[in-house]
Order: structure tokens, then sequence, then C-alpha cells
């Protein structure tokens, strides 16, 4: 479960990532659907003028689910959660033990609606899966925060916290093409983490649009499933199939970890390696200066605990005190920035160990 | 073995010695599930003790019981095949390919055309094929279960991934969605399909041919083939059974979800083939128990409940589970013994 993990500076991010989000909300807005009547939704909302959004207030109950803490980000996202619940007096937060079974996650939502929690935080397994039962609770007059992975229904959450997997594509695209945007024929690489799930798509979606405004595709493209292991043997196997490289852009650092292992085993440096996700040991490797590690591309794993801070402001019937419009948004996009050797500093101490 | 083959003697001539086979079964096959019933109650008690009203309540009967259904439709199909002495690993796999089929866009849109029944048929028969494809290759191509389910289970995942292009597929088919969703009196309508499919799985094994087929070909082959029972046959029915629970399990899959999803299902199979065993089937063929097989599915529905209420480590449930499981087959060896001499 990942206890190794130190966030107490978490905190500092947080209005960070809120700034910003406002900033890519304005840009949202007019993206989105008329804004339809749910239960529990923007009925009594006040504005919220100056920022007493962290006084306490009447006690809440949030429960929380997400899939099993099988890596360093999955673990760090409820470890997270977890740590921002106890910044709070007025929050009982439920933590239901993660699973990768949508059936066994479906249940745990179920026992949360007959339990009557205030608010839900969920990052479902499979989005397009949970939300039906989301939409139960929101129909039983439970708001639910939709973490990461994203419900096929706008009815199933009242808000939405995403990190932004088109946008790691494209910033790790362009950073590529910063690099090697004057060799038209340069080879680049693709490792993907599990190729079944939507998020892999926007990656993969994001990063080819990127390469392509250089002139640059990818040429190997390959699949793990966000594990050392198949990391490990994907990158074999991709090593022994182009003789080749000059840069790989690797979607996930906790495959990460096996991806290294297989070029260090391969006895290849001929490339620059990018990362995804952004957790401490590809930091440090980037801070090293000497590896083929040159960047990774952040996908926040504080998206889950912004989920519960959201979900406690929703559950007081607050708003955002920093926005003038009131009531929390209906989207908060996070954004995906590249940590280079330039600014790894700023980045390392918030990272995850993987 | 030996002991296998004796206790399996009454069943090669059913005619001669129904009435009495079927008496001692229903005593053995009692004790045998009263001891399952003490050790769900056991579970309950659990429950109850640690979970308090939040076990102990309609509404969480009623999501034990909506966990339950999906496994325990596929478990259903499974007893039959353990039954036979046989192993179907394919059947997770099976059910991420009936999901995704049943949910393309041009079943779907067929669907919105012909109604509901043209996604529950694709599903139907894509289970049945499936199943009847391990079968063929079982018996007639003289594979081992195992290693022909294997290869299903391989296959099967493949050609999910390769119909969904990996992308989940959501289920906007309104007739589906008001067939299958939502309750009927008060309780969820999967579970009504599933205590269907538990009827109809004990009128098949207990009072028909077919059922009594099932059993002499485990019991022992060549004594069935002696007598009369084409082996091959039947086990390709046997198989394409089990596929058929699956598709029906993956309707209900869809119906739960809304989704058709290549990782629908990932390692069920495991699953089932645990609340078979611990029901009471024998892995070796010639005896099974559908009412054994549902309360073991309702065991580890239970049990998965109880650790969801006290928000238990997985981890310490897998190794729960795995203690159940030997428990209930050194508890069932206990009990069985005496039974069989009398």
């Amino acid at each position: 479960m990942s206890a190794r993990t130190h966030r107490r500076h978490r905190l500092l991010a947080v209005p960070a990532a809120l700034a910003a989000s406002a900033l890519l909300l304005t840009a949202c807005v007019s993206n989105e659907p008329a804004e339809e009547e749910t239960e529990g939704d923007s009925t009594s909302q006040e504005t919220a003028a100056s920022s007493d959004n962290d006084a306490p207030g009447e006690p809440v109950v949030i429960g929380f689910s997400a899939p099993a803490a099988d890596h360093g980000w999955m673990g760090a996202i409820t470890s997270a959660a977890e740590a921002e619940a106890e910044n709070y007096e007025d929050v009982e937060l439920r933590v239901a033990e993660g699973t990768n079974d949508v059936n066994v996650q479906i249940s745990q939502i179920e026992g949360f609606i007959a339990d009557g929690v205030d608010a839900i935080v969920l990052l479902p397994f499979d989005g397009a899966a949970l939300t039906d039962v989301a939409i139960q609770a929101m129909e039983a007059g439970i708001p639910v925060i939709n973490v990461d992975r994203e419900f096929s229904d706008p009815f199933a959450a009242r808000t939405t916290v995403l990190g932004d997997n088109y946008g790691m594509g494209v910033s790790a695209g362009q950073y590529i093409c910063e690099q090697l945007g004057d060799q038209p024929d340069a080879v680049v690489a693709e490792i993907q983490g599990i190729a079944s799930l939507p998020l892999t798509q926007d990656r993969s979606q994001g990063f080819a649009d990127a390469l392509s405004d250089c002139g640059l595709d990818v040429d190997n493209q390959v699949a793990a499933e966000f594990t050392v292991q198949s990391g490990e043997s994907v990158t074999a196997n991709l090593l022994q199939a182009a003789p080749q490289i000059d840069a790989i852009w690797n979607h996930d650092d906790d495959q990460g970890v096996g991806v290294l292992q297989a070029i260090e085993n391969a006895g290849r440096d001929e490339f620059f390696l990018v990362g995804g996700a952004g957790s401490a040991n590809m930091m440090r490797e980037i801070e090293s200066g000497d590896s083929v590690v040159q960047a990774t591309v952040i996908y926040p794993a504080t998206q889950a605990a912004d989920g519960i801070k959201l979900a406690r402001l929703i559950a007081h019937e607050k708003g955002m005190s920093d926005l003038q419009s009131s009531g929390v948004p209906r989207t908060v996009q996070l954004f995906a920035p590249v940590v280079t050797a330039d600014n790894v500093a700023d980045y390392l101490p918030n990272a995850f160990e993987s | 073995m030996n002991e296998q083959q004796t206790s399996s003697a009454p069943a090669d001539a059913p005619k001669a010695a129904g009435s009495r086979r079927g008496f001692s079964a229903l005593s053995g096959g009692t004790v045998r599930n009263l001891g399952l019933v003490a050790a769900l109650l056991l579970l309950c008690l659990v429950g109850f003790l640690t979970g308090g009203e939040r076990f102990a309540s309609l509404t969480n009967l009623t999501i034990i019981l909506s966990l339950a259904s999906v496994t325990g439709v596929m478990a259903i199909g499974m007893t039959f095949v353990i039954t036979t002495g046989g192993i179907d690993l394919s059947v997770g796999s099976v059910l991420g390919l009936t999901t995704v089929w049943a949910s393309t866009l041009a079943t779907q849109d067929m669907a919105d055309q012909f109604g509901w029944i043209v996604m529950v048929g694709c599903a139907l028969l894509v289970g049945l094929a499936a199943g009847l494809i391990n079968g063929v290759i079982i018996a007639y191509g003289n594979v081992v279960a195992f290693i022909a389910t294997l290869a299903m289970l391989v296959a099967a995942r493949g050609l999910a991934e390769l119909i969904a292009n990996r992308r989940t597929q959501i289920v906007d088919q309104a007739s589906f969605e008001d067939t299958f969703q939502g309750n009927l009196l008060g309780v969820p309508k999967i579970v009504w399909i599933f205590a269907l499919v538990v009827v109809a799985g004990w009128f098949l094994l207990n009072r028909t041919t077919f059922g009594r087929r099932t059993v002499a070909v485990g019991g022992n082959p060549e004594a069935a083939r002696l007598a009369g029972i084409k082996v091959k046959r039947h086990l390709m029915y046997v198989y394409g059974l089990a596929g058929l629970t699956v598709g029906i399990a993956g309707v209900m899959m869809l119906a739960r979800t809304g989704a058709g999803s290549s990782t629908n299902g990932l390692l069920l199979e495991l699953d089932v083939i645990a609340a078979v065993v611990v029901g009471g089937t024998l892995l070796a063929g010639g005896r099974g128990t559908i009412i054994g097989t549902v309360i073991g599915v309702l065991i580890f529905a239970t049990l998965t409940n109880i650790f969801i209420i006290n928000n238990l480590d997985s981890s310490v449930q897998q190794i729960a589970k795995g203690a159940i499981i030997v428990g209930a087959v050194l508890l069932q060896q206990r009990i069985s013994r005496p039974s069989r001499s009398s």
C-alpha cells in the first residue's frame, strides 16, 4: 500500500492545481452541454465571497473507492486521499478496499448508498462499467465525484476531476519534437500502458498529434500492463525489434522500472527516454544526468485528494472561493507539465515512489 | 481412485437402482449441504458481529445476492462440467467476449430495430458456440479439458480485445436496459435470472436423463459407454451448456455494468471453480450438487461482502478464501466417508 510515499507538501499543490483548473475551465465552459438539474445540485449553493472554505462545518461522511493499489501511482492516489481527509476534522472518510473487479466495486458503491454517505469519491477501475451505479447514487441524492477515469454519462457525476491524458501525450510529443525536430528520419518508439483502457488511447493520440507537428511519427509501438514485469518483457522485445532508436516515450513510470532494466540489460543508450506519470525514482534518474531518462510527464497522483476536497465543499454546499461563479465546477482538469533536469527539483518532493 | 469407482457404481445402472440411488444421494447430499449451510451461517454470524446492522439489512442481502449472481450462473454450468470430471478454464474470458460481442455498435443498432432479444441472443450464441468448440476439441479431439479450455481462455480474450478495439462499449439500447436493469418485486432482475438458472440446473441434473448421464460419464466413462451412452456427444453438450450459462452471465454483466469490456470476467474462472468445489462437486467427477454450488457461491459473496463492510485488506481476503477452499474440501471428505459406506 505504498506507505513509502511522502506527501505532506501536497497541501501547497492543491491551491495551485485549483487555480490552474480555473484557467482551464474558462476554456471548457463553452463545450459543456447546458447543465441539467440534478439532485443536490446548485439549488441552494451560495457564493463564497472569501475563503472560509477550510473552516470546520457540519460533519460529513465521504465514501472513497479506487482500484487496487497494485502499483505506485494508484497507491499514492489512495494515501493522498486519506491524508487530505485527515486535514479536516469535519470529514469522516470511509475507504473501501481497492479492487480491480468491477463487480466488487459496484457492490462497494451500493454499500455506500445503503449507508447514506454524504458524498462519494470514485476512481472507477472502468469508468463505463461503474456509470450505472454512480447514477443510482446521484438519484439517491448522494453527489458523486468522479476521479481520473471518466463515466460514460454526464448525469453520473456532480463533479469530475481529470488528469490530462491527451495532454500528457502532447507534452511528451512536444518535448521529443524539441529534441529531434531537425531530424525527420528519427526513430521514435512508444511503450503504452494497458492498451484496452481509453486513457491509453488518449495518451497515444496526443503523442501522435504532437509528433506530426514536427514531421515525426511513432515507428514502434508496444503495450505493457503498468507492471514492472510487463515493462521489462515488452521493452526487451522492442529493443530487439528496433536496432536503432532516437527517442522512447514510456507512458507509465511504474512499468518504467522494468523498462529501464531491459534497456540496461540490452546495453543500449543511443536514445533518450521520456517517462510518464512522474515517479520519484524516474525524477532521480533525470536529476542524476547520466541516465537515458531525460524527462517525465506528470500525471498527478493527487487528483483523488482534490476529489475529497471538492466532495467536502459540495457536501457543505460551498463554492470554490477563487472563482466568482457559485458552486464547485462540473469539471476540473489538471495539467500535465514536463519535468526535465531544469525543474526536477521543484517536482521531486511531491513525487510518488514506484 | 478405487473409492471413487465404487461410489459411482450405482450411477452406472441408473434404471435398476433409480429410487435407491435417489434416496441415498438425497440423504448424503443433505448431510454435506448441512455442513455448508452451517459454514454460511457461521460466516453470517461473523458478518453480524463485525458489521452489525450494516450487514444484517435487507439492502445488504440484495447487494450480496447481486454480487453472487454473475458468478453463480457460471458456476451452475461449471457444476455439470466438473461432474463429468472435466474443467472449463475459459469461462472468464468467454464472459468478456460475450459482453463485448453483445454490445458492439452493430448489435445494438440491430437491437434498436428488433429489440433486446438481439443482444441477448448474441450473448447466448457466442457463449454456446465457445462452449461447443471446447466440447468438440475435448470430446472428439481427445485433448485434455485443462489444455483445450486454457487455449480458449487465451483466444477468447484476444478476440474480445479485437472486437472491442480495446475500448469499453457502452450499452445505450433502451429496451435492453429496461428489461434487465433494476428490480422486479423489490429484487434485482439479475437475481431472478440467477434463481431461474438454479432451478433449471437442479432439475436438469437431478430429474432428467441428461443429468443421470452426466453423473454416469463422470463416474466411469467406460461403463457409461457400455451402458449405451454416447459419451463424446454428451461431453460436447455439457461444455456447450457451460458456454450457454456464460452467455447468460454475460447478459447479466452487461445489465450490471451497462458496458461491454474485453477486461470483463478477468480471473473469474477461479472464483467459479472454487465455488463449485467448495459446494461439494467432486473434481474427479461422478458427483455434482447444484444446491451445494449455490451455497458455495453465496459463501464467497458473503465473505467478499464482510470484507467490504469492514474495509479489510483484499490480500487477507484471498488468504481467507484459500482457507475456506481447503477447509471445505477437508470437511466434505470427513462427512462423505460414512455416507458412502451406508
